[in-house]
């Protein structure tokens, strides 16, 4: 038997079945169950044919409705007769359905009170000293601003393309007790800061690297007051604490 | 203090006020006993629903506030430029389910709502519409969710016992307007 079916937007099975006994004028309280089960099922294979995504509680219902249409057919066994008032399968899912209505009503109803910035507006008090402490609120930053960071440097520097031969360059350690000298005194310091003006491949490689074993110690902790802003560099330790560390390569294992 | 008329001095407290102030914390600035705030604050609102006025005083959110008439949103609008927003049916559903049986855990909001809301419940609670008030003493320790005081400014409710009564449906109703489609 063809169905005409039409795709609307559904919230869920139990959003669909509403719709289809309302289309259907059945009585919810004695849902004929195979045609609603076939309605339903060809509903889904009409859903999948428009290669939308069928979420698996509408298999699930599926299944549930088959599963009461099969204890409708078969007879009732004795034991069922002798409980007199056995309860009718369709009963739970009368009652959701019916539960279901209920909160989707209230929430037809929650939408159509006046909503604060939507249908009425309070007035917004924009106090100089709160908009000056956002603006200085330092957030951590995020692995993928630091990545972008350190990629905004190297797209500057032009690729090398002769073999250079170079006596020993810095080593991390070196330049982690090079940053820490630079941060010495300060309250912080700006993550281009740590760079020369040109810098090379090679000390681009090793600062970032020392700034990130930096932040693995737990001396230095990186900040930034804006998505893709400014990273800043914080000694995480007292100062004194900090003068009295010596860093060693074998400590850190880097050459 | 009586000479004084505290009427106007209670309107201008509102005025500032950045989110609906409460009744206690206009006496305590007042230095007077709530009993005297609290008559004066109703004369207040209804002095404004009286007045041909563009904002009312609405007591929301367990405080006052002014608000501008919900008919002139649209000017208000085109003058901040802002596009009215609009719930999707799914938050709209999951916010009234919490809202009418908090405490609620994720496993009841799904089953009376019969698909996964986990997407859903995260955005509310990441605007703060909907809080967690704790964890639920049974097997796997699910977090108990409730309606936040954002949730009650946001509709312009006084309290959660200010929510519309929910009507008991023994048949299907009529086709409703589904809910989020609705115009301002």
């Amino acid at each position: 038997m063809p169905y005409d079916i039409k795709i609307d937007n559904f919230e869920g099975p139990l959003d669909l079945l509403l719709h289809l006994i309302r289309k259907n004028e059945m009585d919810i309280c004695d849902i004929p169950i195979a045609e609603i089960t076939g309605q339903y099922l060809a509903t889904i294979d009409a859903m999948q044919s428009l290669n939308l995504d069928i979420a698996g509680e509408f298999l699930l219902m599926a299944a549930t409705l088959v599963h009461i249409k099969s204890r409708l057919l078969l007879p009732q066994s004795e034991d069922d007769l002798i409980e007199a008032e056995e309860e009718d399968p369709r009963a739970e899912l009368v009652r959701r359905l019916l539960e279901y209505q209920k909160y989707k009503e209230a929430a037809s109803k929650l939408d159509s009170r006046p909503l604060l910035c939507r249908d009425v507006f309070a007035r917004k008090f924009p106090s100089p000293e709160l908009a000056a402490l956002e603006e200085d609120e330092f957030q951590s930053v995020g692995l993928y601003d630091l990545v972008e960071a350190l990629r905004g440097l190297i797209r500057n520097v032009p690729e090398a393309c002769y073999h250079d031969v170079t006596f020993e360059q810095m080593s991390v350690t070196d330049r982690i007790n090079q940053i820490l000298s630079q941060l010495a005194g300060k309250e912080n310091l700006p993550f281009g800061d740590l760079f020369t003006p040109s810098p090379s491949r090679h000390e681009i490689v090793v600062s970032f690297l020392a700034m990130l074993e930096l932040v693995k110690l737990r001396m230095v902790r990186l900040l930034q007051n804006a998505r893709l802003g400014t990273i800043w560099l914080f000694p995480a330790v007292a100062e004194e604490h900090m003068a009295g560390l010596d860093f060693d390569e074998d400590v850190l294992g880097y050459d | 203090m009586d000479t004084i008329d505290l009427k106007p001095i209670i309107e201008a407290l509102i005025f500032v006020s950045e989110s609906p102030v409460k009744a206690e914390q206009i006496a305590e600035a007042l230095d007077v006993e709530k009993p005297v705030v609290v008559p004066l604050l109703r004369q207040l609102c209804s002095d404004y629903a009286s007045d041909s006025r563009g904002i009312v005083l609405e007591e929301t959110a367990g405080g006052f506030q002014f608000r501008t008439r919900p008919e002139y949103a649209e000017w208000v609008r085109r003058l901040s430029r802002n596009k009215p927003f609009r719930f999707s049916r799914a938050a709209l559903e999951t916010l009234a389910i919490i809202a009418y049986r908090q405490p609620i855990i994720r496993a009841e909001i799904e089953y009376l709502r019969g698909v996964d809301s986990g997407g859903v419940l995260k955005t509310l609670l990441d605007k703060h519409l909907v809080r967690i008030l704790g964890k639920k003493d049974v097997p796997g320790r699910p977090m108990i969710y409730g309606t936040s005081r954002d949730f009650l400014e946001l509709f312009g409710l006084k309290d959660l016992s200010g929510l519309p009564t929910l009507k008991e449906f023994n048949e299907l109703a009529l086709e409703a307007p589904p809910a989020g489609d609705e115009s301002p």
